[in-house]
């Protein structure tokens, strides 16, 4: 199992990626520079949480432009896992990896609080092992996190099953009062249509040791690991 | 001397007084140069010696903090204090203000205060990772007040979360004496090898001396001088010498340095804080008792057409000053440049203990780097305690609120109510050590690789330090004490931020000399040395000044982050203690303030050898597993304390409690706010041996109530005189700031 973590200028959630695997399955991550163009070695890349070029000009739009993310593209278009954590699905959006796009949170605020997630398909390989229905407790921190699509987009991402996660109220309904950013239908994060690329706002890699608080967001890295060790 | 290259204005005496220089300091200036001084070169003695960088009026009274104990490692004097925390590990930790930027522009005055701490403690050699604050905010209905609240808080917020440092606690403060002046004092902790410390010291001629990170503009020239003037009518002009800060800039600079301090180049390093580049070369220069030699030409600029003057004593942001071995320069330029940031080296160390600045060819400034660097100025001001004592007694009889009505009105005032609006703009887990954040007594962060975390808390009542300055300040040392003990942890030592009136005043004098005895004596009996800090005066606007806020930073250690105490009630069936001894002070209380507008003196008295002793009986009993929480009884007094353990961060968890009267009104022993006090609880099968410890540390304690149902009831000498929803309680709580910063989200 190879892991890539991508580091930008700016990336500042890149260690918490690598601690997250090393923590849960004593796996090493590679740190990936944004300036590398091989990512042929890896089984899953991260793209990680941060302010990647201080968000100027457009969260994840200059990250977009970087070398590294050629061989992401290459990556995803071999059937690569790829998972992009706040700044990171805000880049897969940027490069089209993912469609629709993050605006700024309803509160016009910077938010971190933790969220109730529901998981919405155990049809990918990031939340196989999760399971549908089942609710998560993971912080958000953006500014951003504000998903947008078109109509026919949220009807595609719908109809195809690629929802991945929607915030909920901590009975696991879908609540406007429990929508911290304003997000389309409560959206938190959606699926490539190969099911192969995660983007999401919230951060599992900070839910994944018992001394911090909930440890929900192990579920997914194991998720992964489990489906690409063929268990 | 004399400089030709531009049209720069003739120097005279008329000058130097209107760059803040007094008559003595101009002949002052004249007797060490030997002739009238250059332009750039004036500009560098009043930045110098204004009283934000030379700390020329405090400087004899700060010679009384206690500064040393074994586990010091660094302290005041450098960028920041450094404690050994065991384990090969040190933290390195201090606070400052950035008061006056953010009141004439909150955002970037509070942002670049964050983003000046970091400086002070990455270039230290520490890794930044956590930061807190103590924001300080006119009374709630101020027309201005909730725009500053606003922007203080989302600068706060931005910039520490771009550059992703958690911000995870600290205090705010609502109060008519801010009205004019505002109080932002910023805290940042690093992680750093006890053996890896680097220090601002320019040695070894020869070495080049290189500038790093951003480019040289016209913002923020004279803001440390700016910083040592009351405000006027005029001050809202002074927009411009506010700083803007670039936290991506930061966030690279952090890197690039922390990187190149792996590698054996660095001698020494500093950041270009207040007086920029003038401050940075003479300091570290100063410290090494050599000189140093610059060329302005290679100064990267972001405008054109800059005079010396300006390159020497612009404060842009994110910049620092290196000085490397010789022979490394190709290494300094690549870890730089693979950070994207300009590392030029401007010039080298000399031996000839001289400042000599070139620009175009010609030496413009040239000055010794002693007498402008250590020797400054030092006064002692004259000081005058008040004619009057301050405040009212305690009224007779007492006014009488209903507990009810009272516990309400002060959860949700402005000062007790929830945080959160605020709390959510920060992230408080970036970099997953974040055992407890916000709203517990301490901040906890974890140190990987070990089993030990650090407590950190801030902490001071003005209202307090008003009444009683010395009193006060005592207070404000043990309360930060207190609350590290309420995490379980040993405190170790002090950062201060002192911010103060016109020390011009006699008055103000005496408060602060006060202050820093009563910080002096509580630092010396609870064996925290004060190892970093900061002053701040003239927070002063016409005339009017804030109350004596001596902010106090404490940080304490968990040796097993497995042992520490939780904040607020755990469990439905747990015994509810209380430790310490309540007579019901209600002098400089919550309860009078908040509810009846009077400001009563004295505080509260403050038994040190107690305070000592409740610390000491927390940690054992932590360390014993016999207490599962623990929180102190400060602010609005033991009903407050045991309401704020009642509001879980994921479920509210309801009390009752049996008091008896003792012979004290009832809002004397409900609200009065008695030192040295704390609310823990344990298991049933634990009282005894929790009840014997206490005894043994001398420690007055007795079972003060149970944990359960959905209110809390309170009953005293078994007559109920509370019984209230818990829903009610959070909803009241949740909605006080609302007050201030409107119901909008």
């Amino acid at each position: 199992m190879n892991i890539a973590v991508v580091e930008f200028l700016g990336s500042n959630c890149d260690h918490d990626a690598e601690q997250w695997s090393l923590h849960l399955a004593g796996i090493r991550s590679r740190m990936v520079w944004f300036t590398e163009t091989d990512l042929s070695w890896a089984d899953l890349v991260i793209l990680p949480g941060g302010f990647s070029y201080g968000d100027y000009l457009r969260c994840g739009a200059m990250a977009a432009r970087t070398p590294v993310m050629e061989a992401v593209k290459d990556h995803a278009a071999r059937g690569g896992l790829v998972l992009g954590i706040c700044n990171g699905f805000q880049i897969l959006c940027e490069v089209g990896l993912l469609p629709g796009a993050l605006l700024r949170n309803r509160t016009l605020t910077f938010l971190h609080q933790e969220v109730v997630l529901r998981c919405e398909t155990d049809r990918s390989p990031f939340t196989h092992g999760v399971g549908r229905g089942r609710l998560l407790r993971v912080p958000i921190a953006h500014g951003d996190g504000n998903y947008f699509a078109e109509p026919e987009t949220l009807k595609r991402l719908n109809d195809e099953d690629r929802v991945a996660f929607r915030y909920v109220s901590p009975e696991g309904r879908v609540e406007e009062a429990w929508n911290p950013n304003g997000s389309q239908e409560a959206i938190a994060g959606i699926l490539s249509e190969n099911r192969r690329i995660l983007g999401m706002m919230p951060h599992p890699e900070r839910a994944s040791e018992a001394l911090l608080g909930p440890e929900d967001g192990a579920l997914l890295l194991r998720s992964v690991l489990g489906v690409l060790e063929g268990v | 001397m004399e400089s030709k290259t531009v049209a720069e204005p003739k120097v005279t005496k008329e000058l130097a007084l209107a760059h803040g220089l007094s008559a003595e300091e101009w002949e002052r200036i004249l007797t060490i140069l030997g002739r009238v001084p250059t332009y750039p070169e004036l500009g560098i003695f009043s930045v110098m010696w204004s009283e934000h960088c030379s700390y020329k009026s405090s400087r004899i009274h700060l010679r009384r903090f206690p500064t040393k104990g074994p586990r010091v490692l660094q302290g005041p004097g450098e960028n920041a204090g450094v404690v050994d925390i065991g384990e090969g590990w040190a933290v390195c930790f201090k606070m400052e203000s950035h008061n006056h930027p953010s009141y004439i522009e909150p955002y970037q005055g509070a942002a670049t205060g964050v983003g000046g701490i970091l400086r002070d403690v990455f270039t230290m050699g520490a890794r930044p990772v956590a930061n807190l604050n103590a924001l300080h905010f006119g009374r709630p209905d101020h027309p201005k007040t909730a725009h500053l609240v606003r922007g203080v808080v989302a600068g706060i917020g931005d910039y520490g979360n771009c550059v992703g440092i958690p911000t995870v606690g600290g205090q705010v403060v609502f109060h008519p004496c801010y009205d004019g002046n505002i109080l932002v004092n910023a805290f940042t902790l690093g992680l750093l090898k006890a053996d890896r410390i680097f220090r601002g010291y320019a040695s070894g001629v020869g070495n080049p001396v290189f500038y790093v990170g951003s480019k040289t503009g016209r913002d923020g020239i004279h803001g440390a001088t700016m910083a040592s003037a009351e405000f006027s009518e005029e001050t809202e002009e002074k927009r411009p010498t506010v700083q803007v800060g670039d936290p991506f800039t930061e966030k690279l600079l952090l890197e690039a340095c922390l990187e190149l301090m792996e590698e054996d180049v660095v001698v020494g390093i500093q950041d270009m804080g207040a007086a920029g580049l003038t401050s940075s070369s003479l300091e570290m220069a100063g410290r090494a008792g050599s000189g140093i030699r610059l060329d302005l030409d290679r100064v990267p600029l972001r405008e054109t057409g800059m005079t010396p003057y300006e390159i020497l004593l612009s404060e842009s942001q994110e910049r620092m000053l290196i000085v490397a071995r010789r022979g490394s320069e190709e290494r300094v330029k690549a870890v730089f440049a693979k950070w994207a940031l300009d590392a030029v080296a401007v010039g080298e160390v000399t031996d000839t203990g001289r400042a000599e600045i070139y620009w175009r060819g010609e030496k413009v400034v040239d000055i010794p780097v002693a007498p402008v660097s250590d020797e400054a100025p030092v006064y002692d001001r004259p000081r005058k305690a008040p004619s009057s004592p301050r405040g009212l007694p305690v009224p007779r009889p007492l006014p009488e609120t209903p507990p009810e009505e009272a516990l309400l009105r002060l959860l949700g005032s402005p000062d007790l109510c929830s945080r959160r609006w605020i709390t959510t703009q920060y992230d408080q887990t970036v970099r997953t050590n974040t055992v407890e954040g916000p709203g517990a007594d301490g901040a906890v962060i974890r140190v990987k690789g070990t089993k030990r975390a650090v407590v950190m808390s801030l902490d001071v009542n003005p209202r307090w330090c008003h009444l009683d300055p010395y009193l006060g300040a005592m207070h404000a040392v043990a309360e930060g004490a207190r609350n590290v003990a309420c995490m379980g942890a040993l405190p170790l030592a002090v950062t201060d931020c002192l911010n103060f009136g016109n020390p011009e005043r006699p008055e103000v004098m005496w408060e602060f000399s006060r202050a820093v005895d009563g910080i002096s004596e509580a630092c010396r009996v609870l064996e925290t040395p004060v190892v970093s800090g900061n002053v701040s005066f003239y927070n002063e606007t016409q005339g009017e000044g804030i109350y004596p806020t001596p902010t106090i930073g404490m940080v304490g250690l968990l040796e097993d982050v497995e042992r520490r105490l939780r904040p607020g009630f755990q469990r439905e069936g747990e015994v509810i203690l209380l430790l310490g001894e309540t007579v019901g002070h209600l002098g400089g209380s919550a309860y009078l303030w908040i509810l009846h507008g009077i400001e009563a003196a004295p505080p509260p008295p403050l038994d040190l050898a107690r305070e000592r002793a409740l610390g000491d009986l927390l940690r054992d009993l932590a360390g014993r597993s016999l207490i599962r929480s623990a929180h102190d009884c400060s602010d609005g007094g033991l009903l407050v304390a045991a309401a704020e353990c009642c509001l879980g961060r994921r479920r509210d968890l309801g009390a009752e409690l049996e008091l008896p009267g003792g012979g004290l009104p009832l809002p004397a022993l409900l609200f009065g706010e008695d030192a040295s006090r704390a609310l823990v609880t344990a298991e049933e099968a634990s009282v005894p041996e929790v009840l014997e410890r206490a005894g043994a540390w001398g420690v007055p304690a007795r079972v003060a109530g149970r944990v359960g149902g959905a209110s809390l009831r309170v009953r005293v000498d078994g007559h109920t005189v509370l019984d209230l929803a818990l829903s009610r309680i959070r909803s009241v709580w949740e909605r006080g700031l609302d007050a201030v910063v409107g119901a909008g989200r």
